[in-house]
């Protein structure tokens, strides 16, 4: 007997963010690094709060502590650097997450349609139910995706 | 006897220079190219006048060249910063506008400019032609076109003109005799 694609066991890596634990498939994780220092520079997006440089690449720093918790975060200890995937372009997203994670092997649960958008499923671990969260919905950008459909992610500077 | 063939020269790397500027205390970047001239903000008494569209806080000036009316804005307004005394005024190529700067910090030499991130999805991707990393720090270039939209030009040359008009009409009046 095969269980359907959406039950086989997937990964997931687990961050915490306070007191709650979420996962995203590893799939959609590319590293975990130490806080760098964050650039800022006007702009009139919700929950960025710069951009971080990343072995020469400028990654946007997304916290989304305020939708998940209903509150910032007042310590970080990693940025999760997760990618995220724009029609058919894909980019990094750093995000602040206050403890270790975890890498472990779950079958996941697809949301239903009562669950939040930012809600891609469900997994059960160690007796908790932790959401799997939808980088998608939980991270700006489909505006961008949809009127500007982007030039190439870097460019040579032009003389 | 044929001559021994050049070894090829090098591709010559793609290079821009730009001018590091500050505003509200923001570093930004603009191509030296789009940049025209720079004058002190104290030149400008005597070849501007004021103007006022309610609509558009961050215009209160225009700056007459010539035949031309370049629209001057304050840019810390424009990028919701706070207002700031502004020192120079960088008159803008290819574009009616010219801006209010604090200080110019230096050129520089841009060897990569990226694509603003797309989770930036609001004005800014208007403002900013993109970002550029420059001695470890980030920081973005701006886009001289994207100051003003040709909405705001409309109204700003409208609001213009009436006031044009009105000074018209009352420097050709005269006064009623007794």
């Amino acid at each position: 007997m095969t269980l359907p694609a959406e039950f086989a066991p997937q990964s997931f890596v687990l961050l915490r963010l306070g007191e709650r634990r979420f996962a995203i498939a590893a799939t959609q994780v590319a590293e975990l690094v130490a806080p760098s220092r964050i650039f800022r520079f006007p702009n009139r997006t919700p929950k960025l709060e710069g951009v971080v440089l990343r072995r020469g690449r400028i990654i946007p720093v997304c916290d989304v502590a305020e939708s998940l918790l209903g509150r910032s975060l007042a310590s970080r200890r990693f940025y999760l650097i997760a990618v995220r995937q724009y029609a058919n372009q894909k980019e990094w997203v750093a995000l602040p997450v206050t403890g270790d994670c975890e890498l472990i092997i779950a079958e996941m649960t697809p949301a239903s349609e009562n669950d939040a958008p930012h809600v891609a499923g469900w997994i059960s671990h160690n007796g908790e139910v932790i959401e799997a969260l939808n980088l998608g919905a939980l991270t700006p950008g489909e505006q961008a995706v949809q009127l500007h459909r982007a030039p190439a992610n870097s460019a040579e500077a032009t003389p | 006897m044929r001559a021994a063939s050049q070894p090829a020269k090098p591709a010559a790397s793609r290079t821009e220079q730009i001018i590091l500027f500050r505003v509200s205390g923001q570093l930004f970047g603009i191509s030296s190219a789009s940049v025209q001239e720079v004058r002190s903000v104290d030149s400008l008494a005597g070849v501007s006048s004021d103007i006022n569209q309610p609509t558009i806080r961050k215009v209160r000036q225009v700056l007459h060249r010539g035949d031309k009316s370049l629209y001057v804005v304050n840019t810390a307004i424009h990028f919701g910063l706070p207002v700031s005394s502004a020192g120079l005024v960088f008159v803008l190529r290819k574009t009616r506008t010219a801006l209010l700067v604090d200080a110019m910090e230096r050129m520089a030499t841009m060897t990569r400019l990226q694509a603003l991130p797309l989770a930036y999805c609001h004005e800014e991707r208007r403002w900013y032609r993109g970002l550029t990393a420059l001695d470890q720090a980030v920081l973005p270039v701006v886009d001289a076109q994207g100051f003003l939209t040709e909405e705001e030009f409309s109204l700003l040359d409208a609001s213009f003109a009436a006031q044009n008009a009105s000074e018209d009409s009352a420097t050709d009046s005269t006064e009623l005799p007794q």
